[in-house]
């Protein structure tokens, strides 16, 4: 027998008053390792937000030394400028056309790749490459791509029959081309958010759906792939549709929003505002509508999301 | 001729064998376990009868034909898999009609509302959704019917994954470890359900597992599988009674047989300690000799039993007990493990000295190259053996 000596006896139960004060201890340690973050986000998240969103009641031009309330005017004047509503128009026709077509491509190519037996590295990268690449450099080298004279898109249509196209300075398809561009970008980026969807599925599942008599390719897809790709794809689509909307470098450095205003998409919008003409005031309540349409897109994926969930 | 079989079938991933040359065969109805330890190639040989994996070499043959070039839907054979592999966005319906789905519509029958359109196809969906009824009766799954396999319980998911195999009545049915997802209590009573399910439908079965006890309890047949081979195949008490290999004696049964060094000298089985075990026709050898823990008797000492040695723990169990003895008497001092009755356990404690007079007709013997070797007992009928016996008390 072991006989306890006493001082290996606990000298007391932990009494009831100990615990909430490990508990404070406990939140004291939370608060503190969380606080680095916090600040971050206060500094450079929170107190920008407050003070777009306050620039945008007030009528600041840049290099003034003061400035007014100004009221709702800059929405006002916001609702009724011909400029934003071509650019709202804008931004939504870019997306409405970036954002299927480049989850299409990119789900496409991502189910390809993996079911391919050979190159995988090369085709993944391949066409993760405009994902990864300067937009801006890359814009350069489709402005060559696309001259109306010496670029090898007008080449190669002029050898089916296709008369040369001034891609980038004609109003009617200048948003199109662009278009072209995002969906370029944006494929490889679906495609590794859908690869991703791809690897979690059980290969079980496939096995399963072979003996049960779903073999032929787009029998497995139907049964299993799409099924189980749900909430990836849900998710896919909403950060396709953000990212296209969220378009301004190829704008930028391609056709400064002309034509004619026919490629003015919204942050263009916001930034020929806020840092050409310096009407911050004008900018910041442009940038308010702009943050709220991506917020509610926001809202809306998660609450999709909670409920493409369910089988998971 | 049997229902199903394999001949020579090989296979290896990636230059490591993981089947080499395999032959087994079923008769018609048959319930056949394939056991062995983790990578021992039972899942592959398994998969190859599903046609879910090419063999590198050998041939299929169910119920007469050949079916080594067929995919797996033509080859008529339903598999449970370990995961169960239930569609998670389907229901328990729509779960149980996805096989009929694929082989009694074609491919524009399946679309949606063609059964508005076609006459042929909305007769074919009803008889799919009785098949499905009666299959979801018989399973007891007749209240889940619109759940989704996320709101069942594990044993549910189970029954739903056997009736999705079974609802077509399939010739050859597969299972790959499908209890190891459940609890104890429910795998044994699942046991029982899947035998009973067996019988009354008669289904050629091969049940893959690395548990013997659900080997040993479900199967007509068992067989043994070790490093890509079929080592063994017969009736559970053969395997259990003479494994034919010393894998197979220390993979099946608990506890696992302990092996004790010895030797085959001038026809007699000898431990390394210069008891005689058995005779034997076998050439001089050295031999491993195994005993099942309850062919064991233990006596307390002072023995004069030829093993003997100190107590090194007793594992009770209820109605009986373990005890596991250390034998200092040969080299790498083994330790035997014997079967008792819990009342005969009482006699002993922890680190005491006991006897243990082993079942000599019941030793296995096993030769250099691990294959059993043939034994006969020592019996006092040829005089030559007395000395033998003699040198055994010593």
């Amino acid at each position: 027998m072991t006989v306890l000596h006493p001082a290996t006896v606990p000298a007391s139960q932990p009494g009831p008053s100990v615990i909430p004060h490990a508990r404070r201890s406990q939140a004291a340690t939370a608060w503190l390792m969380v606080a680095p973050l916090l600040l971050g986000v206060c500094l450079f998240l929170l107190l920008p937000s407050l003070a777009v969103l306050a620039l945008s009641f007030s009528d600041w031009k840049l290099g003034d030394s003061g400035f007014g309330f100004a009221g709702l005017a800059n929405y006002r004047e916001l609702f009724g400028d011909r400029v934003f509503r071509i650019s709202a128009a804008n931004t939504a026709v870019y997306a409405a056309l970036v954002t299927p077509i480049s989850v299409a491509l990119g789900t496409w190519l991502a189910v390809l790749i993996e079911g391919s037996r050979f190159g995988r590295g090369f085709f993944r990268s391949a066409s993760f490459l405009p994902v990864v690449s300067t937009t801006v450099a890359m814009a350069v080298v489709w402005e060559f791509l696309l001259h109306p004279t010496l670029g090898p898109v007008n080449l190669a249509i002029g050898l089916l029959g296709i008369p040369a196209q001034r891609f980038l300075s004609d109003a009617a398809i200048v948003l199109p081309t662009l278009a072209a561009i995002g969906i370029w970008e944006n494929a490889g980026y679906v495609m590794v958010l859908v690869m991703a969807g791809l690897k979690a599925i059980p290969a079980d599942l496939y096995d399963a759906a072979n003996v049960d008599g779903a073999d032929r390719p787009w029998e497995r897809f139907w049964t299993v792939t799409w099924p189980m790709l749900g909430p990836t794809m849900v998710f896919v689509a909403i950060i396709a549709l953000i990212r296209s909307i969220r378009v301004f470098e190829t704008v930028a450095a391609l056709t400064q929003g002309g034509p004619r205003r026919a490629s003015e998409v919204m942050l263009y919008t916001i930034y020929q505002e806020g840092f050409m003409y310096f009407r911050i005031g004008y900018a910041s309540a442009l940038t308010v509508i702009f943050v709220l349409v991506l917020l509610a897109l926001t809202l809306l994926k998660f609450r999709l999301l909670d409920r493409a969930a369910h089988y998971q | 001729m049997s229902f199903l079989q394999l001949k020579s079938l090989s296979k290896s991933f990636d230059d490591a064998p993981v089947l080499r040359g395999v032959d087994l065969s079923i008769d018609r109805g048959g319930f056949v376990a394939v056991v062995g330890p983790s990578g021992c190639g039972k899942s592959t040989l398994l998969r190859i009868l599903a046609g879910l994996e090419a063999q590198d070499d050998g041939e299929v043959w169910i119920g007469g034909d050949r079916v080594d070039a067929l995919p797996a839907k033509a080859r008529d054979i339903a598999m449970v898999f370990q995961s169960y592999a239930l569609y998670p966005h389907m229901t328990v319906a729509q779960n149980l009609a996805l096989p009929l789905v694929m082989r009694d519509l074609t491919r524009i029958g399946r679309l949606p509302l063609m059964h508005r359109l076609d006459r042929r196809v909305a007769a074919t969906r009803r008889e799919i959704q009785t098949t499905v009824e009666r299959t979801a009766a018989a399973m007891g799954l007749a209240g889940l019917l619109a759940r989704k396999p996320k709101q069942l319980s594990g044993g549910q998911r189970q029954r739903v994954a056997l009736g999705r195999a079974l609802v077509r009545q399939p010739r050859l049915f597969l299972l790959d470890e499908p209890l190891s997802n459940l609890d104890a209590a429910l795998r044994a009573t699942t046991r029982t359900e899947i035998v009973d399910l067996q019988r009354r439908l008669g289904i050629t079965t091969v049940y893959v597992t690395h548990d013997q006890t659900e080997a040993m309890t479900m199967a007509e047949r068992i067989a043994v599988m070790m490093d890509g081979d079929v080592v063994q195949i017969g009736r559970p008490r053969e395997i259990y009674e003479r494994p034919s290999d010393v894998r197979v004696a220390q993979f099946i049964g608990m506890p696992k047989m302990a092996l004790l060094p010895g030797r085959v000298e001038n026809g007699v089985v000898r431990l390394a300690s210069d008891v005689a075990v058995a005779r034997t026709a076998e050439a001089d050898q050295p031999a491993g000799i195994g005993f099942r823990a309850e062919d064991l008797r233990l006596e307390p000492a002072p023995t004069a039993l030829p093993l003997s040695g100190p107590i090194r723990h007793i594992e009770y169990l209820g109605s009986e007990a373990l005890v596991h003895v250390a034998l200092p008497g040969l080299p790498d001092t083994p330790t035997l493990v014997a079967r008792i009755s819990a009342q005969e356990a009482e006699a002993f404690s922890d680190n005491v000295e006991c006897g243990i007079a082993p079942n000599l007709e019941k030793a296995h013997v096993f030769g250099q190259s691990g294959r059993r070797l043939t034994t006969a007992p020592l019996a006092p009928a040829y005089p030559n053996d007395a000395a033998v016996v003699e040198t055994a008390a010593s």
